[in-house]
């Protein structure tokens, strides 16, 4: 087994969060996993995006430049990364700050998630990057939602603990509007 | 995988924070440094672990600060680390000098940035040569270990240690801005080693013969026995050499590299491989002493090279040095970014084809 994906958006929405714990997840579920932030001055700059590698025999590189999945929480982020997605790919699309309508990327499987619609659903607009990654984990497969809350209780920091539930939430939420998406098909 | 290893003291942690757990897991009790990026990590967690497990850290003024205290910790026979990024690191170079000359065992981490100058902030093995030729000046070399991977780092930084105490010399970890950021789980093995009696510490002489660490000798024929006494040293050390030899039994050509060039290789060697190329990879994990013979060895069956260094051409020096004759060495360059899997697949492609065509 063997995934990629590249997680974008600006700073402040919890992009770096969103990959650690993924990468955490895995960890935990025994696969091997590399994390890799974006390193560069764009760091300091605004812009945010991580790389998650998973997969069951040792990886080699932790770059990817065209990964077989993308997470787009933001419009820079979708012309950056779009062009670059594998033929086949899944492009996973905040479509809360995106409007569909842009995203013209052929030959790849696309995936609108109003993430931050669905969060303040939950009861915190702030928590759009765990209802895509509950959307992103149910698409795929690769970790299961139990080892995301099970890694979530381990990598929240102990300020922040008394919102554990509502990100929970938020990652349920993002889950279950993908499983209606399926059932609807 | 061992399932019961999977749940083994594994932990999710940064090659920089990896570095500092193998550190305080084999013994180090002194760390001095200067914030630099990429390697903050280190002197932070140092912050944090040393005053619990009683041991110092110290914030010095100066890079050059920070090594001087090294020095005078590790004299005192303390296992004692710095760590730095490469300006940081040219910083440092005379007192890793005074350290060799003196026989001061230490070990020195190069969380390598691209340079000249300030240069940037990006990964880089541009310090390769100021690595494995000394750094400073005099007559002497520093044993280099280049981990790939997080878990190397924290076991790398631990060996250093042993390998610092068991022959009296400066260790240098270069590892760089990719491995020092980059997070994958590590298992917490702990420390296998054993630390060894120093009977030339300098512990407070009452009731004993004086000890001198130094290296200044001006009588007739001192320094030069002292060179010689060094340059054996430096060929003992060679069986500490260590290697990787990655999908190479049945390779038509070789690419050679390290760090996170390796790590990134081993992605388009397996692009390679799936479209029937076969490529293999020899990577040296010690770069001092440089796996020579380990190289020559395989020149006697295959005769093409590839040499694939985030820098203009360094280690490919010593890859045509260690080659038989007759062997041919390319090299594949990027000094100042790093490439992706699929650039340095191309290359391999291209050269590969134009062998086999």
């Amino acid at each position: 087994m063997y995934f990629d994906v590249i997680i974008s958006g600006f700073g402040g929405q919890g992009i770096l969060f969103m990959g650690n714990l993924l990468a955490h997840a895995a960890m935990l579920e025994g696969k091997n996993v590399t994390y890799m932030p974006a390193y560069g001055p764009e760091m300091r700059g605004g812009a945010a995006n991580c790389t998650v590698v998973v997969a069951d025999e040792e990886i080699g590189s932790p770059v990817i430049y065209h990964p077989h999945t993308a997470i787009v929480m933001n419009r820079p982020s979708l012309y950056k990364f779009g062009p670059r997605l594998l033929r086949g790919g899944l492009l996973v699309v905040n479509s809360s700050l995106v409007d569909p309508a842009e995203v013209i990327y052929k030959g790849i499987n696309l995936l609108f998630v109003p993430a931050n619609d669905l969060a303040r659903e939950a009861g915190d607009d702030r928590l759009g990057n765990m209802a895509a990654l509950g959307a992103l984990i149910t698409k795929t497969g690769v970790v299961r939602l139990q080892s995301l809350t099970d890694a979530l209780s381990e990598v929240i920091q102990k300020k922040y603990r008394d919102l554990l539930p509502v990100n929970i939430k938020c990652l349920e939420k993002g889950a279950t509007y993908v499983k209606n998406l399926k059932s609807q098909i | 995988m061992r399932k019961t290893e999977a749940v083994y003291n594994r932990k999710l942690v940064k090659g920089n924070e990896a570095i500092a757990l193998g550190a305080i897991a084999a013994g180090c009790r002194f760390y001095a440094g200067y914030p630099i990026t990429p390697q903050n990590e280190i002197p932070e967690f140092m912050a944090g672990r040393m005053p619990a497990v009683g041991g110092t850290f110290i914030q010095a003024e100066s890079e050059i600060a920070a090594i001087s205290m090294v020095m005078g910790a590790a004299a005192t026979g303390a296992r004692a680390m710095t760590s730095s990024s490469s300006p940081g690191i040219s910083l440092k170079q005379e007192a890793i000098s005074y350290m060799a000359g003196s026989e001061i065992p230490c070990v020195v981490v190069n969380v390598c940035r691209s340079g000249p100058g300030l240069g940037g902030i990006s990964a880089s093995q541009g310090d390769y040569f100021q690595a494995t030729r000394g750094g400073g000046h005099g007559d002497y070399r520093t044993f280099v270990l280049a981990p790939h991977s997080v878990q190397e780092s924290y076991d790398l930084t631990m060996l250093a240690f042993d390998i610092a105490d068991r022959y009296r010399t400066p260790v240098l970890v270069l590892s760089d801005a990719v491995l020092g950021q980059m997070k994958e789980p590590v298992y917490l093995r702990g420390y296998k080693g054993r630390e060894i009696r120093k009977p030339w510490a300098l512990t407070g002489a009452k009731g004993r013969k004086a000890r001198y660490l130094k290296s200044l000798y001006l009588n007739e024929g001192e320094l030069t026995a002292r060179n010689w006494k060094l340059f054996r040293k430096y060929r003992r050390m060679e069986k500490e050499i260590r290697y990787e030899m990655y999908l190479t039994e049945d390779a038509e050509a070789i690419v050679v590299a390290f760090g996170c060039a390796a790590r990134i290789l081993k992605t388009s060697i397996q692009m390679a491989r799936t479209k029937g190329m076969r490529v293999g990879m020899f990577r040296p994990i010690s770069l001092f002493p440089f796996p020579s013979q380990a190289l020559a060895a395989i020149s006697n069956r295959v005769n093409r090279f590839l040499v694939c260094e985030l820098n203009t051409g360094q280690m490919v020096e010593d890859v045509r040095l260690a080659v038989k004759p007759g062997a041919t060495v390319e090299s594949c360059l990027c000094p100042g970014y790093i490439p992706t899997p699929n650039e340095l697949f191309r290359e391999i492609k291209k050269r590969y084809l134009a062998s086999n065509p």
